[in-house]
């Protein structure tokens, strides 16, 4: 099973998240992550959808999409040049003796440590999730107490906004 | 105009050209139901919301208008569910209307509050809940703009309390604004061309029509389309009606009990041209055993459809109506003595063979003192003609009367085929005579289904209406027995069933009403009946472990046919 990543365009109603949701769970799509928020056009939400499956599985999930009366767009971007970031907070355990280690850790992938208290640390990392993922394996022999990840979000390289992502 | 959202909700349907609604008022409905006098409607009231959905439903088929309906909020909201989802399956525009709670207590689990727009949600094509007065005419506008434009389907409007009183400057939208929802175009460029060339290139070509050609109503397109090409056509259930029956290369229905012709036919076409059908498992078997050897052209309106079931090697998304009057002036007659159309010829003469080797089984031909459901059928064609629309129930009688009455009526045929819904058959054709008052209408309906919504003969009464209603009683639930004996030991767990006594039911009504419990009285009690006037309910008192036949198997290929033993032992 591959990854594939879908760009959703949709009419920021009442309803709307759950329609999407309600879908994947009745035609039983494997959704990895779903990410969702303002896009650039007031009135307009943005999501980005990772679907475990093969290309005719994601063909159906976006055809499905697609005909949600409040979705006005859905793309295909997982073969376009696309920037791929997701932001992972992560509070691991921290003691005088590891909190330098972590430090460091964390400095590497270019994560920032963004709460510091008696026992723990908390590191914000964003990057591609292969990233985010060596990370959170690097952090996990300290001891990972809490971890809170947003999904993948995508744009596709280039000069277009949302309306030419064709 | 000042008017209140109870007022403008009425004033809307009559803008959409709608004159006849079903439902059952309620609490919160009351205000709609305190304005509805004052306008042009005929409110059916029916004896159970889940008939006023079928009723609108039967009344979209038979006429093609949105059909609509109404019920209180909760429980009569709830009770739409199953003729909601029965549209949903088979594509029929209908509009419901819902009362909800007053806004203020919307989520505070108030009496009879039910979140209807989430239990609808996967059964509507969409739906809406209306909180503010000011959305009602834009939202009652999108709703009949969505319900009968591309795939046809439900929509479900739930309207709050509080707003069907609210009064407010009505006006009604000339356009609708729905940026995500496009009717697709087919592009009738080169893909059509690929179309035809591989219709012409093809030795033992095959339509399977399905119920988008009604939905469409392409019915003539394809009828020029098969005389040019002389192209054998089979068709779903949904897709009966389609194309004439008694045409010689109709070859009628197909799937799980098709005719074996129909279904020999599927297995050794070299290209099938499948218009309108979306490849349901009863008319496939399993996928990856449906019609390896052919090519599979596919058009349909919704592109979700392709390659949804069955993988094709050339899609066309659009309106049939569009594609095939396109399609026609590209292929070559098939009656042009070319070369690689010589074979023609011998196809359709090798599925006349299938035809009359499918005849030396056929019940009706076999002489038996026993009621078979399958010679009632027949009867009734013979008594009318087939001049008629016949409403059809679930199970074995729909099977029987799919095979046995020899449709040629447009939208002769009404029947509940994706969701399968027993109890259908008599609301819809209540509301399908509402609809086509000129027609003679049949309801054949088996003795469970017939008990499912057996309360709306009150609404038959009421409402004056000249159906006959044809019961074959054969004290099982019959289809399920069917496979119980076939395939489960022949252990008759929760099938056989206790009915009153029908025809003193009906008489209770008002009803006028006869049992046949011979062979040799079913003639005349089917003149009988076509002599009164009014409604009459015959109770067909059948043998009782008829089955189905030809059968395929749950999970075998559809060639693979369980068929009748051939008369005389043979």
């Amino acid at each position: 099973m591959d990854k594939y990543t879908l760009v959703a365009l949709m009419e920021d109603k009442p309803g709307v998240l759950n329609r999407i949701s309600s879908l994947f769970r009745r035609r039983n799509y494997n959704i990895e992550s779903l990410s969702v928020g303002h896009s650039e056009e007031p009135g307009i939400s943005r999501m980005t959808i990772v679907v475990n499956g093969g290309e005719r599985v994601v063909e159906q999930v976006a055809k499905q999409l697609d005909k949600l009366i409040n979705v006005t767009r859905v793309v295909d971007v997982s073969d376009k040049p696309t920037v791929m970031r997701e932001l992972a907070l992560i509070k691991v355990s921290a003691l005088p003796g590891t909190r330098s280690e972590i430090t460091e850790l964390a400095n590497i992938f270019r994560a920032r440590v963004i709460d510091v208290a008696a026992t723990s640390l908390t590191v914000e990392i964003t990057g591609p999730e292969d990233r985010v993922n060596s990370l959170i394996n690097l952090l996990k022999p300290y001891g990972i107490a809490e971890l809170a990840r947003t999904g993948r979000v995508a744009m596709v390289r280039g000069v277009n906004g949302s309306n030419g992502l064709h | 105009m000042k008017l209140t959202g109870a007022q403008a909700v009425w004033e809307s349907l009559v803008r959409e050209g709608v004159d006849t609604l079903f439902g059952i008022s309620g609490g919160a409905v009351i205000h709609l139901y305190h304005a509805l006098p004052d306008y042009p409607l005929h409110h059916v009231l029916m004896r159970h919301e889940q008939g006023a959905a079928h009723a609108a439903d039967g009344y979209a088929r038979a006429t093609g208008k949105v059909g609509v309906c109404i019920a209180t909020s909760g429980p009569g909201a709830t009770n739409l569910v199953t003729g909601l989802a029965t549209a949903q399956m088979d594509s029929v525009p209908v509009v419901a209307f819902t009362g909800q709670v007053a806004t203020s207590y919307i989520g505070t689990d108030a009496f009879q509050e039910t979140d209807i727009t989430g239990i609808t949600q996967p059964i509507t094509k969409h739906n809406y809940l209306v909180t503010d007065v000011e959305e009602l005419p834009a939202v009652i506008k999108e709703a009949f703009h969505i319900a009968r434009t591309g795939r046809p389907g439900p929509v479900l409007i739930d309207i709050a309390k509080d707003v069907q009183a609210a009064e407010f400057e009505y006006e009604y939208p000339e356009e609708v604004n729905l940026p995500g929802y496009r009717i697709p175009q087919a592009d009738l460029g080169g893909q059509l061309q690929e179309a035809a060339w591989m219709i012409d290139e093809a030795q033992r070509p095959l339509i399977l029509a399905g119920h988008g050609v009604i939905l469409a109503g392409a019915e003539d397109e394809l009828l020029a389309l098969v005389e040019k090409g002389k192209l054998p056509v089979v068709t779903t259930l949904l897709g009966i009606g389609a194309m004439p029956e008694t045409h010689p290369l109709c070859l009628g229905m197909c799937g799980m009990h098709g005719e074996a012709y129909a279904n020999l036919a599927l297995s050794e076409a070299d290209l099938i041209l499948t218009l309108g059908s979306r490849f349901d498992d009863r008319v496939t078997g399993p996928t990856d055993r449906f019609v390896k050897q052919a090519k599979l052209i596919q058009v349909d309106i919704d592109p979700a459809e392709i390659d949804k079931n069955v993988t094709v090697d050339l899609a066309i998304v659009g309106d049939l109506k569009d594609v095939l009057p396109a399609l026609v002036p590209l292929i070559e007659r098939g009656d042009k003595a070319s070369d690689h159309k010589r074979t023609r010829p011998l196809w359709l003469a090798r599925i006349q063979e299938w035809r009359g080797e499918s005849a030396k089984r056929d019940i009706v031909e076999q002489e038996t003192d026993e009621m078979a459901p399958q010679y009632v059928i027949r009867q009734i064609w013979e008594a009318t003609q087939g001049q008629v629309i016949v409403v059809s129930d679930v199970g074995q009688n729909q099977m029987w009367e799919a095979q046995y009455f020899i449709h040629h009526h447009r939208r002769g045929l009404l029947s509940s085929g994706g969701l399968g819904t027993m109890g259908f058959a008599l609301p819809a054709a209540i509301g399908a005579q509402i609809g086509c008052p000129d027609e003679q209408i049949w309801v054949t309906v088996g003795d469970g289904g017939f008990q499912m919504n057996a309360q709306e003969l009150a609404t038959v009464v009421q409402e004056k209406l000249p159906l006959k209603i044809a019961i074959l009683n054969n004290g099982y639930l019959g289809m399920v027995r069917q496979w119980q004996q076939m395939f489960f030991e022949g252990r008759y767990s929760g099938t056989p069933l206790l009915g009153p006594d029908f025809a003193k039911l009906a008489e209770a009504y008002g009803i006028a009403s006869l049992t046949v419990r011979e062979k040799s009285g079913v003639v005349p009690a089917v003149s009988k009946a076509l002599a009164i006037d009014g409604p009459v309910l015959i109770d067909f008192q059948v043998e009782q472990e008829e089955n189905v036949y030809p059968m395929v198997a749950p999970g075998a290929p559809v060639h693979e046919m369980i068929r009748r033993p051939v008369a005389g032992g043979k």
